[in-house]
């Protein structure tokens, strides 16, 4: 009777952890659109007189960009909100400051509704001056509030005509404003000189650069791109470091963005209670030209300003970011009552400006922070002081049998001796 | 004695039998079907496109982007990267180099394989290879030895000419690993794997909230705790190989039958 019972609420449980377990993944599919802000996208779509050119697979470079978006707006997915800017398409005159100035929103960034933004884009004819520098302001205030990943997708044919604003500055000053916005660029059939622009401008806010010369070739680009800003990544907390370490802000477990420049200190503080492991790694990216080789230094000091350990990294060459770690485990404490210690966290970097290049604002860092529960020590070099190898059997035999021999002729001396007695 | 024997040879058949058997248990990355492996990359640490280890991962980029995956790599495993680019039809000379960074974003040296090589003009593609140290259970703080955890991979174009920038490549990446075994096992364990962001996902998951992370490899699945090494078999069978030879040391001092000098009757 009782094995029965226990069979049966064995059973009810087993049944429970069942539906619990179908029940909870379920809700927390369910969740997922609400709880992620949505990612937005702003296509910038250069519609300048030089447009008109025939060498995109005899085609003009315009009829090109058309059918790429045309194709890109049927795949894009869902959760984006995708808006479209044009730059240079309503001015026609020769008037610098007015077609400097030329700059429109085709179609806002919110939902798509596919059949409007076609009939948006297929009222598009090349007309009038570059002002690149100028739509990636408006841009980015198109982009502006939410939490999702923003991502400016700019499309042109020629460079930036509306100097001494340089769009380069530009992209630098909107990703100095810490709120994730990443700048892809694309050259259709570029020459040097906007080849040089347009790279300039993706690595200014780590971005990517494509050079194009198929149709094919810009709508997989675009299309790409675009599903990229429908990735769910972790948004980084902005920070700010201080000079010293006293000053310096308290930082719990997460990922952080702050600002570094040329040759300064930033210090940064996290409390880690005994027997907890600090983790660290911090990441400077150099998003203007500097000079190739580089480095990148992150200690862990105590207050009192002793070094506990660094994670040191050095480069040299063409990079888009240095970085480097460290691990921090803190012994178990006998006190149960032994406070949190404070751990400062230095960093330094060795970059140096290539001449010619603005040093403010600072290059890009980021820095997470881990704080996990860690053992701090072993007891030995091998795995539980374990032996392995033939050499280990052979000492073992050899001392198992001598120990054997001995063993025995002690045992004969001793019957030996008892029976002469 | 033959009690002992029969001991003995069991006892033996046992270490042997659970070595492999054991051995077995702990986690080895399987290969998953190569349908659903990843046809894009990131573009940094933070937006690494995760693989898993006998994947072949493939991306299309531009000349001149830096494409990051990231895969898991636990104890005793020597993971071996490879990378093959195929590049654009035409294009000047450029060097590729392919970095492993470990979960703490450090560098990761390469034992053996061409991390950096150099396609000269006109090749259609150029093949990259880094094996790396066996990923320890434990290190000191101080040390730089690769650890379990996430490991990121970064591809690019180091050097190039100007022209060849932005022009269209296709990337394939494979990792794959050697089980070192005991050989180097060593004390210790961490108690949670090198996977960036874990203290904020372990917070997370009680929450049950499915924000996006960091790096999604597990933190209490998959990952070997580090106890079992083929080392207890060895040593096992050491223990059991000395104590037969301790009893066989024995019994030659003990010579074959009666003592002579024993006066039959007693």
């Amino acid at each position: 009777m009782i094995t029965r019972q226990r069979l049966a609420a064995g059973v009810c449980a087993l049944l429970a952890a069942l539906t619990a377990g179908i029940a909870f993944p379920a809700g927390a599919v369910a969740d997922e659109p609400d709880g992620r802000a949505a990612p937005k996208v702003e296509l910038v779509l250069d519609v300048s007189g030089s447009m008109r050119t025939r060498d995109i697979d005899g085609g003009t470079r315009m009829a090109a960009a058309k059918q790429a978006f045309n194709e890109v707006l049927d795949a894009t997915p869902e959760e984006v909100q995708l808006g479209i800017r044009t730059l240079g398409a309503n001015y026609r005159g020769n008037d610098r400051k007015t077609g400097c100035k030329d700059t429109a929103q085709l179609y806002p960034v919110g939902p798509l509704d596919r059949t409007e933004a076609k009939t948006a884009v297929a009222t598009l004819a090349p007309t009038g001056w570059t002002p690149i520098g100028p739509a990636l302001q408006k841009a980015a205030t198109d982009l502006e509030g939410g939490d999702g990943t923003r991502r400016i997708v700019l499309i042109s044919d020629g460079e930036d005509t509306c100097q001494p604003l340089d769009p380069c500055e530009v992209a630098r000053e909107i990703a100095a404003k810490g709120i994730g916005l990443t700048i892809d660029t694309l050259g259709l059939v570029p020459d040097a000189k906007t080849r040089d622009q347009l790279s300039c401008i993706a690595d200014a806010t780590g971005g990517t650069y494509t050079s194009v010369r198929h149709k094919e070739e810009l709508s997989d680009r675009v299309g790409q791109l675009v599903d990229r800003a429908a990735d769910p990544v972790v948004t980084p907390v902005a920070t700010q470091g201080a000079g010293d370490c006293a000053k310096a802000p308290a930082l719990k477990s997460g990922l952080y963005t702050d600002r570094e420049e040329f040759g300064q200190q930033r210090w940064y503080r996290v409390d880690v209670d005994p027997g907890q492991e600090l983790r660290a790694s911090v990441s400077v990216a150099d998003d203007r030209a500097v000079n190739p080789d580089y480095g990148l230094l992150l200690r862990a000091v105590t207050v009192h300003g002793r070094e506990i350990v660094r994670g040191e990294a050095a480069g040299t060459g063409r990079t888009d970011v240095i970085s480097t770690g460290l691990r921090y485990p803190r012994p178990e404490s006998d006190d149960e009552n032994a406070p949190a210690e404070t751990v400062c966290l230095q960093v330094t970097n060795s970059f140096s400006p290539a001449p010619g290049v603005k040093t403010t604002p600072g290059l890009p860092l980021e820095l997470t922070v881990d704080v996990v529960d860690g053992p701090d020590k072993a007891g030995d070099v091998a795995a539980f002081g374990l032996g392995r190898g033939w050499w280990l059997l052979g000492v073992l035999v050899l001392v198992g049998f001598l120990a054997g021999l001995l063993w025995g002729w002690l045992s004969r001396w001793r019957v030996a001796v008892w029976r002469t007695n | 004695m033959r009690i002992t024997r029969v001991l003995g040879a069991a006892l033996l058949a046992l270490g042997l039998a659970a070595g492999p058997a054991a051995a077995d248990s702990s986690p080895s990355p399987s290969a998953s079907d190569d349908g659903k492996a990843p046809t894009q990359a990131g573009t940094s640490f933070r937006t690494a496109t995760e693989i898993e280890q006998g994947q072949q991962a493939t991306a299309s980029g531009s000349t001149g982007d830096y494409l990051y995956w990231s895969f898991p790599a636990d104890t005793g495993q020597r993971p071996t990267v490879k990378a093959t680019v195929k590049l654009p039809e035409t294009h000047g000379s450029q060097t590729w180099q392919l970095d492993v960074y470990d979960g703490l974003r450090r560098r990761q040296a390469c034992q053996y394989g061409a991390q950096t090589r150099t396609a000269a003009q006109g090749t259609s593609s150029v093949e990259l290879a880094c094996v790396l140290r066996t990923v320890r259970g434990w290190s000191e703080p101080w040390a730089n030895d690769p650890l379990p955890g996430t490991y990121y991979i970064r591809l690019t174009v180091v050097n190039l000419g100007a022209a060849d920038l932005g022009l269209p490549v296709n990337a394939e990446v494979r990792v794959d690993s050697k089980d070192i075994g005991g050989a180097a096992a060593v004390d210790g364990s961490l108690a949670k794997p090198l996977v960036p962001g874990i203290a904020v996902k372990s917070a997370e998951d009680e929450k049950n909230g499915s924000e996006p992370v960091l790096s999604s490899f597990g933190s209490d699945d998959g990952w070997s705790s580090g106890w079992w090494s083929d080392r207890w078999v060895w040593t096992g069978i050491g223990a059991i190989l000395a104590a037969l030879a301790g009893i066989g040391g024995y019994a030659l001092t003990r010579g074959t039958g009666r003592p002579s000098r024993v006066p039959p009757g007693v």
